[in-house]
């Protein structure tokens, strides 16, 4: 397993996503009214807010899972809502998503889940690679001996741990984190954050954590942004926030 | 004693009615919105897999696996339903004909019977329970838990891997289990048969295929591909746009249950307009 990290300062690079004036709405509802943020190169963002606040919409517009009502999102210098299918594929290969449910492939084994998107987005790759790379992750996670099991052979950690070794498989430069704790006991979420601390030091990717979690964001998050009522509503350092009087931020930095 | 109403009171009293009527036709008009909805999204749905059907990189490994799982893992289903159709029909068609004195007709009304409606239909609509619903579940699941958004992201195409491959197995498996639940009603027939009498196998098939022309061997073969597709389409698409939560599952596959068993029906029909016109 990767030696547990603490989170490293860092100073600004480049940013890899940039996100401008972003509306996304379903019927009547509007989810995102007008948000603006950008993830720098090497920097782990949290993006924290209420439920319902629109950060799991926020993050699924990146990829573009959702298309956007209005906005720009630039992804490693790429226009998000003009790529075609082959262009949007390809730029999806450099980008890992762990999903809030982990999102295990129930039909396939661990080896499997890892396999699937090895062999696509890596393609050229001998068996004897593949088999070095899943075994790496599944050792970065902790979890070497699960190779052979079914998703429902595992718990919930366990399952979380699985879908970031499936995510880090393929070497991605950028990671987006959809509520990387939630439903997981304060021990194992903190075995989550280490985790994503030290993907970031090895792997050198940035991140953008979705989470309502103050703890994991204190313990991995370089930036945190606010979301309310679907805009910024802040966005600074955990030193900012934890020094704020303002009263919806005392509210989730009691 | 009649009552008398005020002007007012008639006033109010239509205004009641007349939102009521508002409500109602409101409500009618959304539920028929709806339904266009759906059926608009469903060709939608179905233009989208035809396209993927074409287009290259088919997920080769996973048509095969659908295949196994459809055609192998419905045998012994299949095989029971089969038997017992064809038991059941040779028992009860067989009073009628010892009444007219036609029982040697019994193997080829009971062959005819079988292959060109009973056996395609009866298969059909257990394999729409069986498949269709299984299919709705199974996607239903996947669509709830962001299986199928992870497989998006990875660069993979979900309708290629998960749509393609299952309609394209269920087009061409649902056939060969119509063939064979063919087969075992034959035998099951003579079975019956023997019941009360005694046909040597031989004499059954003979007697059997002698009824059987090609008009009712190729209708019936073709149309069990159309109710694959049916089958496989329904089942996908209920389950690919399943809702939120685990009701939406279980919605999923009692839908596709029922909506492709009604489509298994219309289409037998529409096959049989067209075969009578040949």
């Amino acid at each position: 397993m990767i030696p547990v990290q603490k989170k490293a300062a860092t100073s600004p690079g480049h940013p890899v996503i940039e996100i401008h004036n972003l509306r996304k709405g379903f019927g009547m509802q509007e989810v995102l009214k007008n948000v603006s943020l950008q993830l720098f190169e090497g920097e782990n963002l949290a993006v924290m807010g209420k439920s319902g606040s629109g950060k799991s919409v926020l993050i699924k517009c990146i990829v573009r899972l959702f298309s956007p009502d209005s906005g720009n999102i630039n992804v490693l210098g790429k226009e998000i809502n003009t790529l075609n299918d082959e262009e949007l594929g390809e730029l999806r290969k450099k980008i890992g998503f762990l999903f809030q449910s982990g999102a295990l492939y129930d039909s396939m084994t661990v080896r499997q889940n890892l396999e699937f998107p090895l062999k696509r987005i890596k393609k050229g790759l001998s068996q004897k690679e593949i088999n070095e790379k899943i075994h790496e992750a599944l050792e970065n996670v902790g979890l070497s001996d699960a190779l052979n099991k079914m998703p429902s052979q595992l718990s919930g950690g366990m399952r979380k741990r699985i879908s970031l070794a499936r995510t880090i498989v393929v070497d991605p430069m950028i990671i987006l984190y959809d509520e990387p704790t939630t439903g997981l006991d304060p021990a194992t979420s903190d075995e989550i954050s280490s985790l994503i601390n030290a993907v970031q030091k090895k792997y050198k990717t940035s991140s953008l954590i979705i989470t309502h979690d103050i703890e994991c964001a204190r313990n991995t998050a370089n930036r945190l942004i606010m979301l309310h009522d679907g805009e910024v509503y802040k966005e600074g350092t955990l030193a900012d926030y934890e020094g704020s009087s303002d009263t919806l931020i005392r509210s989730f930095f009691k | 004693m009649r009552k008398i109403y005020t002007a007012t009171k008639v006033k109010t009293i239509a205004k009641e009615q007349s939102i009521k009527l508002s409500e109602k036709a409101i409500a009618k008009t959304a539920e028929a919105h709806n339904f266009l909805t759906d059926f608009a999204d469903f060709f939608l749905f179905l233009a989208q897999t035809f396209r993927e059907i074409f287009s290259l990189d088919f997920e080769f490994k996973e048509f095969l696996r659908q295949s196994f799982l459809i055609g192998y893992k419905s045998l012994p289903l299949i095989s029971v339903t089969g038997f017992i159709m064809g038991l059941v029909l040779t028992i009860q068609a067989r009073p009628s004909l010892v009444h007219f004195g036609a029982v040697s007709l019994l193997p080829g009304m009971v062959a005819v019977s079988l292959i060109r409606e009973m056996g395609p239909v009866i298969t059909a609509l257990i394999c729409a329970g069986k498949i269709g619903s299984g299919m709705g579940a199974e996607l239903g699941s996947m669509k709830v838990t962001e299986q199928i958004d992870a497989m998006e992201v990875s660069s993979t195409n979900p309708m290629k891997f998960l749509v393609v491959t299952r309609v394209l197995a269920a087009t061409v498996m649902i056939p060969l289990l119509v063939l064979y639940a063919d087969t075992i009603g034959l035998l099951g027939s003579w079975a019956g048969t023997n019941i009360k009498g005694q046909v040597t196998f031989v004499l059954f098939c003979s007697q059997a295929f002698s009824h059987l022309e090609f008009i009712d061997l190729m209708p019936a073969i073709i149309k069990t591909f159309f109710f694959g597709a049916v089958i496989g389409l329904v089942g996908c698409y209920k389950g690919y746009t399943a809702g939120r939560g685990t009701e939406s599952v279980g919605i999923a596959a009692n839908s596709a249950v029922v909506l492709s068993s009604l489509l298994v029906i219309i289409v037998d029909l529409i096959a049989v307009q067209i075969t009578d016109l040949l």
